[in-house]
């Protein structure tokens, strides 16, 4: 994240703090960070393992948590192609060409961001629960939304709807359409352009966003929480399980599931880090860099 | 930058001539249509239901559901304590993006990238282990209440604590760009006319990271007022004391009263909408800010 190249040379004298005063301020913003973002961090790892490593896997084998974990997965893997698509589609129309209406579109896409998750979940109970719009057509088919997967695929994907889009949206802007347009005089077709000229350009924005919008979806509680209706076994996503085990006070069990969302949650970091190095290297399109930064967390991304 | 002038007059006349016609490139339709599409059905109509729904009341009907006491109080403490969350991020996330961008110091890197934490962890999650922590048996907790009387877990000082966590990287990751595309002969400049090292940080770096400061907070804030992963577990979740507004709209949908739970969740909604357009105003500010610096 370091880009600045100030921020390795060490300055003169009266372009810096006192001696005191940086050692000060040094030392309330690591008091600050170790209490408020390393603290919780390490309790997480360190109540899961109170009660040793073979409770810790018992915990996690057990039938209801590994169901908990399954479903987790399918719900990340079906809502991230979804918004995958949608986040090019949206960001080719955006970036690549000119029309009214285009800032309202953009903060449109927005709007999930800053929506809470609760309401999220509200809405689509409105719409097919028993009381809602479409609750009595689904009855007569026998379908079930609300309070079931289809729910809780619905209400994950309106709440990491933005990630992709967001991130693919400033990055394709900063690089134009130049090569689309030269590709197209030398006789390509639209699918040619996108998958040789626009794809690889774009290739480290497309991972970034979709790890961000991936930890997003393994770790929704709030909106998933609403429309799940906590069927253990059948509609319970990790978050719900950990909150299920958390209010019985099986405390010990709560936190091995949660410490192998805090791991997700690592490995998240570690391949964001990893991915902002690699596009931030000379040759692999520098000037796509600074615009993909801020804009994946210039907003209100996770909960 | 010097080809700068040749972009925008490029820009210009290709915007004259794109009146028209949307661009030169093909899948406009496909690609608009389909965004479009998707974002009707997953974002636009499902979220017209609420007003629709809560429309069902009446308007003095909403009115006594969105200004009843109990939820007054929960607004109450959904926005003073995401305001005093946000303040506390204002002023630390200031100091640890400077801190990282102007001190060296070991273990930078990872803490660099520690920060994003309460972005990729889950809500849930964080607000067991601050639970846990905080409660009476917790590390914190237990010498908080013992050395200064102070009970954090199950009162409004936890809402605020888990909602501190949540907002720690906006402001952080808003103003740290900024810091580091100061340049240097700036503060040269300050410097060699005579400016303290104080009154260069308040008149000359302050003003120019004052736009993103105020966006880290605004985007906090925003995110603070409608958090409930988080906050549930440590709150306690008394009604009138330490009930947050979207744990009210889930017991309303608790009880069926799902006309009032779609009332206030406008109410949150369109408060989003305030604070989204705020936002932008913000955002736009920044980059203007940004233009003139550069």
């Amino acid at each position: 994240m370091s880009r600045g190249a100030s921020a390795g040379v060490s300055r003169p004298d009266h372009l810096t703090e006192p001696r005191w005063v940086r050692g000060l301020l040094l030392a309330l913003a690591l008091g600050f960070l170790a209490l408020f973002l390393l603290a919780p961090l390490a309790a997480v790892f360190i109540e899961a393992f109170k009660k040793g490593w073979e409770l810790y896997l018992a915990a996690i084998v057990e039938p209801d948590a590994w169901s908990a974990i399954k479903l987790t997965l399918w719900v990340a893997a079906v809502s991230l192609p979804l918004n995958l698509v949608f986040g090019v589609a949206a960001a080719w129309a955006i970036a690549k060409f000119q029309f009214r209406g285009k800032q309202f579109l953009i903060t449109l896409i927005d709007l999930p961001f800053s929506v809470s998750p609760v309401v999220a979940g509200l809405v689509f109970v409105l719409l097919f629960g028993s009381q809602g719009w479409l609750g009595p057509w689904l009855q007569a088919h026998d379908l079930k939304v609300v309070y079931a997967v289809p729910g809780v695929v619905l209400a994950t994907l309106f709440v990491t709807f933005p990630f992709i889009a967001r991130e693919l949206i400033p990055l394709m802007q900063a690089q134009g359409s130049e090569e689309e347009q030269a590709a197209l005089t030398l006789g390509a077709s639209g699918w040619q352009i996108f998958w040789r000229v626009t794809l690889p350009n774009i290739k480290w924005g497309l991972v970034y966003g979709a790890i961000l919008c991936n930890a997003r979806a393994m770790g929704e509680f709030g909106a998933v929480s609403v429309v799940s209706g906590h069927v253990r076994g059948l509609t319970n996503t990790m978050t719900l399980h950990v909150e299920i085990l958390y209010n019985e006070y099986q405390f010990a069990a709560a936190f091995a599931v949660a410490s192998l969302l805090a791991l997700l949650a690592l490995v998240t970091l570690l391949i964001k880090n990893l991915v902002e190095w690699r596009s931030a290297r000379p040759g692999v399109q520098t000037q796509a860099e600074p615009a993909a930064t801020p804009a994946a967390l210039g907003r209100p991304a996770a909960a | 930058m010097n080809t700068a002038p040749a972009t925008a007059i490029g820009t210009a006349r290709s915007a004259r001539r794109r009146r028209n016609r949307p661009g030169v490139l093909p899948g406009f339709g496909l690609s608009m249509g389909y965004a479009v599409l998707y974002l009707s059905l997953l974002v636009l109509i499902p979220l017209a239901a609420l007003p629709i729904k809560s429309a069902g009341l009446g308007w003095d009907g909403f009115w006594q559901a969105v200004t009843a006491p109990r939820v007054m109080a929960s607004y109450r403490l959904t926005f003073g304590a995401a305001l005093l969350a946000a303040l506390v991020n204002l002023v630390f996330g200031m100091l640890v993006a400077w801190v990282l961008v102007r001190y060296r110091f070991p273990g930078k890197k990872i803490l660099d990238a520690l920060v994003d934490l309460p972005f990729a962890l889950p809500t849930a999650v964080a607000g067991i282990a601050l639970t846990a922590l905080y409660a009476k048996n917790g590390w914190l907790g237990g010498p908080l209440e013992h050395w200064l009387g102070l009970k954090v877990a199950f009162t409004p000082l936890g809402i605020v604590v888990a909602l501190i966590f949540i907002g720690i990287p906006f402001v952080v990751r808003t103003v740290q760009p900024v810091l580091e595309d100061i340049e240097r002969e700036i503060e040269e400049a300050a410097a060699s006319l005579g400016a303290s090292r104080w009154q260069t940080i308040r008149r000359v770096l302050l003003p120019t990271v004052l736009p993103a400061l105020l966006t880290g907070f605004a985007l906090a804030f925003a995110r603070a007022v409608g958090e409930y992963g988080s906050v549930v577990f440590i709150a306690g979740n008394r009604p009138m004391v330490s009930e947050i507004t979207p744990l009210l709209i889930i017991s309303k949908l608790e009880q069926f009263d799902y006309a009032g739970a779609a009332a206030i969740a406008t109410v949150m909604l369109l408060l989003s909408f305030v604070l989204l357009l705020l936002i932008n105003l913000l955002q736009g500010w920044q980059a203007r800010r940004g233009g003139r610096l550069a």
